[in-house]
């Protein structure tokens, strides 16, 4: 009873924290990202129902905060350099890309150039592996700033409703790849090719250069990340350092590819997915080795 | 329309002995199973205006229109085989699905699984035109892995997690079942989300509860529907020439959060596996309605696809999402 009444009586006090708190990031925000950032907010374009939110649980309110971060990161730890821009189109749109970095702090840079760089801003939606829906908080983030469960269903709703939809074909696998494998494509799944065939959606290859050296691997413990159930747990010295648990500040250069359009039957046998599959990943592949010739520094 | 003059008023009915007069389809008598549950109630008394309703319930049903007629017998009796007996029937709406997560898993099954087979049998034996089966969407379960919006093809998995749901299933399967045998039954299965209102569910009970509780760092999507909604979307199933299996959703879906605010309670986040050892606590000293395992449709999305509901039933959902969850608020009667 007397506990009821004392949290009755912190309750406001706790809010009006919280309205602080919220109107100084607001103020931050504003401050560091300048009013461009709020300017280009109003003008994404969105699906929401009445209560304010997507179907998906995405949240204006929320995904706000999380480009703001990224927006951070994107133009000032890692300074992104964006190249073909004008690549994405407006409707629905498919983005393939390289995967690297240990952690997928490329997929919040894909999003932030998405919303900060390209035209129209969009609110770019990437999907997640099922066992972050078991996580508490991450499932709940991931889901209001719009990252979907990784089922094909899930994107072909999305990609149906005209969104602009974030998929690494090569999965875990490429994420953690160890430095001496860095900028070589791993296997590619099919899944993203069926799912473009199915819904006539162009493809953009992005590539991704300047990851890979954030977290140098020296490899992996595959079998200790398979006792604790996670994907990989790399080997990285450099978390030894003081604040090595950051990424090194390398310089990230984004090249969107030109759209890729195929047609043909969804339900192909897997050979001839893997054929047009295999195209992208050439693509993919030439423009990164041409992003690392045009490289002169890793950092700047 | 009518090829012969007739009084459709039912209380002037001939003799159920006598046999009516065939009625064009889509007017003849429906028999509803779980009449006096609130839900049948509803259907009952939207029904009745137009058409002759039995209910049979083995509940009374005091304050039932005058013009239905009541039959309180327990569906495994024979004696169901005698209200199909004595007039056609054109079509059956099962309702009467047990959910009573403290009775016994047999009687559980005996009543849901063995009666509906009794009613199946009836149903092919006297060659009823439409059967309306109503399952629920939670037959589905909610899972970690699941599509934001299931299909009608999305596997049932709702009894992994959660035995208690399983003759659910069951109900759903063999409906399915008599769907493909008996082609000359038109046969539906609606598979609404959680239903609310003046109805007593776990959805409706949960909402009702003075503080709600929450799981931490948890907030799913989750997708309610208006007990009239139902009953609409079950309007719309006995139209002659619709069958199928239908996912029926209420209006757009929103978080377990914006439920809360809406209805203006307060609400304790607990952590998963917390709330979960007080849950099983609870239930084992008999100071809960709510099973631990049903603690998932607060943690995980169960949310289903409607838009073949909408596109070939013509069901659409007429309660706005704010009437909706202020609906467990009223009492209706």
């Amino acid at each position: 009873m007397r506990l009821g009444g004392r949290l009755r009586g912190v309750a406001p006090l706790a809010r009006k924290l919280i309205d602080v708190a919220v109107s100084g990031v607001d103020d931050w925000m504003t401050g560091k990202l300048g009013e461009e950032f709020n300017a280009r907010l109003a003008r994404v374009p969105l699906n929401l129902t009445a209560t304010g939110i997507d179907e998906f649980g995405l949240d204006p309110a929320w995904t706000k905060y999380a480009l703001a971060s990224a927006a951070f990161l994107h133009r000032k730890y890692f300074r992104t350099e964006i190249f073909g821009r004008e690549n994405v189109p407006a409707g629905r749109v498919l983005l393939i890309a390289n995967h690297s970095g240990q952690i997928p702090i490329d997929a919040a840079l894909i999003g932030a150039s998405m919303f900060m760089d390209v035209e129209p801003p969009r609110f770019m939606r990437a999907m997640v592996d099922k066992w972050t829906q078991t996580l508490p908080f991450v499932s709940l983030l991931f889901s209001r700033v719009g990252q979907v469960v990784g089922v094909p269903e899930n994107a072909k709703r999305l990609l149906e409703s005209e969104e602009a939809l974030l998929v690494f074909p090569e999965g875990s696998r490429g994420i953690a790849k160890s430095f001496d494998k860095r900028y070589q494509l791993c296997e590619f799944g099919l899944g993203f090719m069926r799912l473009a065939l199915e819904t006539n959606t162009p493809i953009v290859p992005v590539s991704v250069v300047g990851g890979e050296e954030q977290y140098v691997s020296f490899g992996n413990f595959d079998s200790l990340a398979k006792l604790l159930r996670i994907p990989s747990l790399p080997i990285l010295p450099q978390l030894l350092l003081p604040f090595g648990v950051l990424p090194l500040p390398t310089r990230y250069r984004i090249t969107f590819g030109e759209p890729m359009r195929f047609e043909g039957d969804p339900d192909d046998d897997d050979a001839i997915i893997e054929e047009k599959v295999f195209a992208v990943k050439a693509t993919i592949q030439s423009m990164l080795n041409r992003g690392l010739k045009a490289r002169k520094s890793i950092f700047f | 329309m009518a090829s012969a003059p007739h009084d459709r008023r039912p209380s002037s009915q001939p003799p159920s002995s006598l046999r009516a007069p065939a009625l064009p389809r889509g007017e003849g008598t429906i028999l509803v199973t779980g009449a006096c549950g609130r839900l049948g109630k509803h259907v009952v008394r939207v029904q009745h205006r137009e058409r002759r309703v039995i209910g049979v319930d083995r509940r009374p049903f005091p304050d039932k229109p005058k013009d239905v007629v009541h039959e309180q017998l327990d569906i495994r009796r024979k004696k169901l085989k005698d209200v199909f007996r004595a007039e056609p029937i054109e079509a059956v709406i099962h309702l009467g699905v047990m959910h009573d997560p403290r009775a016994s898993q047999a009687e559980h099954h005996s009543w849901n699984v063995a009666g509906f087979q009794k009613l199946l049998e009836y149903v092919a034996h006297f060659k009823v035109p439409k059967l309306v089966v109503l399952s629920s969407a939670n037959v589905y379960g909610p899972q970690p892995d699941n599509a934001q919006f299931l299909n009608e093809d999305a596997p049932l998995l709702g009894g992994a997690r959660f035995s208690e749901i399983r003759d659910l299933i069951e109900v759903d399967m063999l409906a399915q079942g008599f769907f493909w045998k008996h082609p000359e039954t038109e046969t539906v299965i609606l598979r609404p989300v959680h239903i609310v209102g003046g109805v007593h569910n776990a959805a409706s009970n949960f909402l009702r509860l003075p503080t709600i509780p929450t799981l931490l760092g948890f907030d799913p999507m989750v997708q309610i529907i208006h007990e009239l909604d139902v009953v609409r979307a079950i309007g719309r199933a006995l139209v002659p020439g619709r069958r199928g299996i239908y996912n029926v959703a209420g209006p757009e879906p929103l978080p377990l959060s914006h439920i809360v605010k809406i209805l203006g309670k307060p609400s304790i986040p607990i952590p998963y596996t917390f709330g979960k050892a007080i849950l099983k606590r609870l239930w084992a000293f008999r100071l809960t309605t709510f099973p631990a395992p049903e603690l998932d449709h607060i943690r995980y999305v169960c949310m289903v696809d409607d838009r073949h509901a909408r596109r070939e039933l013509g069901y659409e959902p007429a309660t706005s999402i704010e009437e909706t969850v202020k609906s467990v608020g009223l009492e209706s009667w």
